[in-house]
């Protein structure tokens, strides 16, 4: 599969000890047509990163970002129950309802809006369906290493405001359980935005030494020189600040997790 | 021989479901596999059996883990040990692919 990855220098640092001391911008691009696919009839999925049967040693992860799956799951169908262990798995559903049951006990259905968080620490057991019989759900599941591991299981969801993504970069995910977003055991920040055409905004990296790993889910946008398509994937890493601008009416998933995870 | 029969995986656990998902995808791939729920279990296997690599997992603590990896590097220097993550089957291969190098065309 096709990784393209290009260092630019971006600024001159001069200090007496370091007299020029170039900062490397790194960047990688992730078109939508080169991620990994597998259609198993009633799911179908995009592998952003190496997952299952689609393995690519170039595209293992992100940082800290290890999976990033688009699924499509036909009406009353799912994944059975199995388990996980030491991953933070948020659950972003884009169309259609999805229901949750685990071994907390805790049963739910998220739908378009919702953002859901798993901690699967020292171990848990879960399984999702498309609650509806006759129509699909597609949504997101992003799995990030934690920071911590054998951390005592949790699960929270949280329904968001599309309105406050209007024009604005909307927190979803954060490390802190007294800020906005559900709270991960990682040193990351997800951000919403739904722009229309036209429209600027700029994104100001939370921790030094973070990557942030955009993910455009509707339309066209241009991150830092770089033009994004639909479900195009690209990640920037040192760097203190992204410049974004909406090329059509969209909708992009930043994702700001550790380069070293 | 081929790739498929040389691969000996050693999991070491905590919880006996997770492990025996994790055993029973392992054999799906046409691996071999050992599964142990303690530290002296795993000990005592990997002085009996040879194995390629060491997935682990399932809640093994900090502590443990330290303890077994030099005791293992003691007995196999160089010997492959990794941190499984569950997830069904999404990360397993990727992991032992990404551990011992093994190219896609051996193993499919």
């Amino acid at each position: 599969m096709q990784q393209i990855v290009v260092y630019t220098i971006i600024k001159l640092q001069l200090s007496v000890n370091n007299p020029v001391l170039p900062t490397i911008m790194n960047t990688v691009l992730h078109p939508a047509a080169t991620r990994g696919h597998a259609n198993h009839g009633w799911l179908d999925s995009h592998h952003t990163f190496s997952f299952a049967h689609y393995y690519d040693p170039e595209r293992v992860q992100f940082g800290a970002l290890r999976v990033l799956n688009d699924d499509i799951v036909d009406g009353g169908k799912g994944f059975g129950t199995h388990p996980h262990d030491n991953m933070e798995i948020i659950s972003i559903p884009l169309s259609g309802d999805l229901e949750h049951k685990d071994s907390m006990g805790n049963v739910a259905v998220i739908r378009q809006n919702d953002v859901q968080i798993m901690s699967a620490g020292t171990g848990i057991y879960h399984s999702e369906y498309n609650k509806n019989p006759d129509q699909k759900v597609n949504f997101l599941q992003i799995w990030v290493y934690p920071k911590v591991r054998n951390v005592v299981p949790r699960y929270d969801q949280i329904t968001f405001d599309p309105q406050a993504r209007l024009n604005k970069l909307q927190q979803i995910v954060s490390p802190s359980s007294t800020d906005e977003g559900v709270m991960i055991h990682q040193d990351a920040w997800f951000h919403l935005g739904k722009f229309t055409s036209g429209f600027s905004a700029t994104y100001d990296i939370k921790k030094a030494g973070n990557g942030v790993y955009a993910f455009v889910i509707e339309g066209n946008i241009t991150i830092q020189g770089q033009k994004l398509g639909k479900r195009d994937g690209w990640g920037i890493w040192n760097v203190d600040q992204l410049r974004l601008s909406a090329d059509s009416d969209s909708e992009v998933l930043l994702m700001e997790v550790p380069m070293n995870g | 021989m081929n790739s498929q029969e040389r691969i000996n995986i050693l999991v070491i656990g905590r919880h006996p479901e997770i492990m025996e998902t994790v055993l029973r995808l392992i054999h799906q791939q046409g691996w071999r596999a050992a599964g142990v729920l303690t530290d002296a279990d795993a000990i005592d296997a990997f002085k009996s059996h040879t194995f390629d690599l060491v997935l682990m997992g399932g809640g093994v603590e900090e502590q443990s883990e330290t303890q077994l990896r030099q005791q293992f590097e003691r007995m196999h220097p160089g010997i492959k040990v990794i941190r499984h993550y569950g997830g069904g089957s999404g990360l397993l291969f990727a992991e032992v692919r990404e551990a011992l190098k093994i190219s896609h065309n051996q193993i499919n």
